[in-house]
């Protein structure tokens, strides 16, 4: 991966729980509404990247955003009728993420 | 502006009746025109290298990673580099990933915001991947969509659908074909689908080219 960055500069690191926040604001979001308000864990993080929040506006991108791929258990996102092993993988960036126990 | 777009500007318009957006894009592009921001030939270079990439850029490093697990190990660990290997121009994409199916884990990927897809890999999205439909129940119903391809994982099958959300493209390496193990590189090929590769269904199986 190119552009991971060292761990060391994430608040978060593969296993931690995170629970996604649920702002809602007007803008260029890249937080799909069905993940905001659950919680999963990091699964791997990518690095940091360009906030589209300010480019998606023509704005310059910085100060730039750590990007993680959350992983949630199906089950905890839509409820039992999920298959129990399945689950759903989302990239998000570090400002939409609370740590959770 | 007007509503019909004029005919006698050195190039043709459809003839038939056009949609609201669709007189916004030619009225556009008149303007490009006419200001000299692009030309004629910068737009038929564009449509040209849109339609150059295509699902068989994919095919290609899937079949090489089929044969060849030193390939694959790099495919997997260092894409773009893998991507350059096979005279593959990847460089447009932020960051690329590859998952790699297995017996027991199955990938899917959607992007619920909108119609974010590995073009440099794959080409143009279908239209089904950028349906609302589609980009619903892929989340939701993943398991659903796969029977519709002709798929039924077995509940031991852990399947992770991944929500292309931001910078990262994703391609799904899919499972090697039961039966395939005679086949060269590029009869291999034939066999990996657009969809295979975006992970709705599996490759196609070795006795379809005989």
């Amino acid at each position: 991966m190119g552009r991971a960055v060292s761990s060391s500069s994430g608040k978060f690191k593969a296993g931690d729980r995170v629970r996604v926040r649920t702002d809602d604001r007007p803008g260029h979001i890249r937080t799909p509404w069905y993940i905001r308000g659950k919680t999963g864990w990091i699964e791997r993080m990518y690095g940091e990247f360009l906030n589209p929040e300010s480019l998606g506006h023509g704005g310059d991108g910085l100060p730039k955003r750590i990007l993680y791929l959350v992983a949630f258990n199906q089950t905890d996102v839509w409820g039992a009728t999920q298959a129990p092993r399945d689950k759903v993988l989302v990239d998000i960036y570090e400002h939409w993420l609370d740590p959770a126990a | 502006m007007s509503d019909a777009p004029s005919e006698a500007h050195g190039h043709d318009h459809p003839k038939h009746e056009l949609s609201y957006y669709a007189k916004r894009i030619y009225a556009i592009r008149d303007l490009l025109l006419e200001k000299g921001v692009i030309t004629e030939k910068d737009i038929q270079c564009q449509i040209e290298y849109q339609e150059a990439r295509s699902p068989a850029n994919g095919a290609k490093l899937v079949a090489r990673a089929w044969v060849d697990p030193a390939f694959k190990a790099r495919l997997i660990n260092d894409p773009k580099r893998a991507c350059a290997e096979m005279d593959i121009d990847a460089a447009s994409i932020n960051e690329f990933v590859v998952l790699e199916n297995t017996q027991k884990v199955r990938h899917m990927v959607v992007c619920t915001l909108c119609s974010c897809y590995p073009r440099p890999i794959l080409g143009r999205p279908p239209d089904w991947y950028k349906s609302l439909n589609y980009r619903q129940r892929a989340v939701n119903d993943p398991r659903g969509i796969m029977r519709e391809f002709g798929l039924v994982p077995s509940d031991d099958v852990e399947v992770r659908v991944h929500d292309s959300t931001a910078d990262i493209r994703y391609l799904v390496l899919p499972l090697r074909p039961e039966g395939s193990g005679g086949l060269g590189e590029d009869e291999l090929a034939k066999l990996v689908t657009r969809d295979s590769m975006i992970g709705v269904t599996d490759a196609l199986p070795a006795a379809t080219l005989k």
